[in-house]
């Protein structure tokens, strides 16, 4: 279990007087699917890059089951099984797929392993595993890439930052159904950031950060209906001011 | 092999040439000034020049999938070296030639090799060149390389070469000048590393004379500690042609890089292309390493060691 307790985080360089994070409080279980939504800027990718270590909470702390992590550094975090999947991946010129995916599998990925890695996210491995990791490969390409890196981990804690971010339509249904086995077969938490319906359709439970605050925590039943719901007003509010506006142009002409 | 060549050459031999037994094939070894071993075969002749400032190496039109050795052992302290090789590379043949200077130096007084090689590749021949370089020893004294490369490519051949020098050599000036006929062919591939206060030249000029002559060139370099690094890269149409040259350093600590490339078309038909760029690793990469539980210095690695190789 991944616990945040009252985490804040205010950047050191005082480039945001605000916190970015304010007094964030989650306790993430074993086996347990969660989506974090909320609008942009709402401090969503900022709490994933917390749990990484990428940034260090200002207050509060960090606890993997039960073991205290906020002091500890990225690698540190990675080894302890927590893992991070990069809304924009970087590149590396000379290095190539399979040298990346086996390096993520802590070395221990044979060829078939990695093969297989890149069939589960849709990619062709005599195409793709000798390629570079550089700026031939397309956005997609990349993600997909980044997706294989952690599914290559055996991990407790996996966080995905908008992992549908630059992925087609194709790709996409193909992630969704990734995320589905991954939750299946494995013990782990899994975080996504989404704004995705059908990736919030997967969620057990689902986070709505805003402002810096986790709002609510809730199931998703609860969180989809609502949405629906919030939806289906939208559309016939939009379609009654189209159909004013409509009404409007005529009686003036 | 080890009647003729003690530890510290077969070290040396091993890092320059990749070799771990007398090499099959072609070869000829130079030890401080003097050739100590030589072989010819059917297809390959190597012979001293006749002013015995180098040798000449001929290989025989249509030869196929054979290799020369040439590497060059510079074990004595304070010792001096210049040497002049010439290479004939018959029509038609696709050979490797594997050159290549390492130098131990444990002394005071500085080492040095200036070698030069002329090659002359032959209507619709294809060679690839190998030169590494390395020096080692902990001796006060520098260990200095200024290689000169000279090679001109008839009609429709190929030169591939690649030029990797990565460890212990504090100074390096390496000029290297191609010129490509009708559709000949070149791919050039450069590796460096600079430390501690080694500095580096290296000037690549590639004249594409004939119609549909293509060139590319690739060099990737890091620069660390206190090293300086300077690359001139020429690149000049002068027919219907396609030439691209391609430079990125990474720069670490204290470390200086110039890149200063040069493209000049002198035909309306001629396209060329440079890109350089100097940037230390990006943060994001290190950090997506780390995430993998590399530690910072082993994701410094492997990030350099991926892009040199």
């Amino acid at each position: 279990m991944l616990v945040l307790e009252r985490v804040s985080y205010t950047p050191a360089d005082r480039t945001c007087l605000e916190p970015i994070v304010q007094d964030a409080s989650l306790e993430l279980r074993d086996k347990h699917l969660y989506v974090i939504t909320g609008p942009n800027g709402g401090g969503k990718s900022t709490l994933a890059r917390l749990i990484m270590g990428i940034i260090k909470p200002t207050s509060g702390r960090v606890l993997l089951d039960g073991q205290d992590v906020t002091d500890m550094t990225v690698d540190e975090r990675a080894r302890l099984g927590i893992g991070y999947a990069f809304q924009q991946p970087p590149r590396f010129k000379g290095l190539t797929v399979r040298d990346l995916l086996t390096l993520a599998a802590g070395n221990r990925a044979g060829d078939q392993d990695v093969a297989s890695l890149l069939l589960s996210v849709g990619l062709c491995p005599k195409d793709y595993e000798n390629r570079e990791v550089d700026a031939t490969l397309s956005g997609g390409e990349l993600k997909r890439i980044e997706l294989a890196s952690i599914l290559a981990r055996n991990l407790r804690v996996a966080v995905f930052d908008e992992p549908e971010a630059g992925i087609d339509l194709w790709s996409f249904r193909r992630l969704a159904q990734t995320f589905e086995e991954m939750h299946d077969k494995s013990d782990a938490t899994i975080v996504i950031i989404s704004h995705q319906e059908r990736i919030l359709e997967l969620a057990d439970e689902i986070i709505l950060v805003a402002d810096g605050r986790v709002k609510e925590l809730r199931s998703r039943d609860e969180v989809m209906k609502d949405i629906r719901d919030e939806e289906a007003c939208r559309c016939s509010l939009e379609t009654r001011e189209g159909v004013e506006e409509h009404v409007g142009y005529f009686r003036q002409n | 092999m080890s009647a003729i060549l003690d530890r510290i050459d077969q070290r040396l031999l091993r890092e320059t040439a990749g070799l771990h037994s007398i090499p099959r094939g072609a070869y000829n070894i130079r030890k401080n000034g003097v050739g100590i071993a030589r072989e010819s075969t059917a297809n390959i002749e190597i012979r001293s020049k006749a002013d015995q400032s180098g040798i000449e190496v001929i290989v025989k039109p249509g030869t196929k999938n054979e290799s020369v050795h040439i590497p060059v052992i510079l074990s004595a302290e304070g010792f001096s070296d210049v040497v002049t090789n010439k290479f004939d590379i018959g029509e038609g043949s696709d050979v490797l030639v594997v050159a290549g200077c390492g130098v131990h130096n444990s002394g005071s007084a500085d080492s040095r090799h200036d070698g030069i090689h002329e090659f002359l590749i032959r209507r619709g021949a294809r060679m690839r060149y190998v030169e590494k370089h390395y020096g080692e020893g902990q001796g006060k004294g520098k260990r200095i390389l200024n290689p000169v490369t000279v090679i001109n490519v008839e009609e429709g051949g190929v030169a591939e070469l690649e030029l990797v020098q990565i460890r212990g050599v504090d100074s390096t000036n390496r000029e290297t000048r191609i010129s490509l006929s009708r559709d000949a062919r070149l791919i050039v591939t450069e590796r460096l590393l600079t430390n501690g206060e080694q500095d580096a030249v290296s000037r690549i000029s590639v004249d594409l004379v004939g119609d549909d002559s293509t060139a590319r060139v690739i060099s990737r370099s890091v620069a660390r500690d206190r090293s300086s690094q300077v690359f001139y890269f020429d690149l000049r149409g002068r027919s219907r042609c396609r030439g691209h040259v391609q430079c990125d350093s990474i720069i670490m600590d204290e470390a200086q890089v110039r890149s200063i490339p040069e493209i000049s078309a002198h035909h309306c038909e001629a396209q060329l292309v440079h890109e350089a760029a100097i940037g230390r690793i990006a943060g994001e990469q290190l950090l997506k390493l780390m995430s993998l539980g590399l530690t910072r210095e082993q994701a410094e690695s492997t990030i350099l060691d991926g892009f040199l190789k």
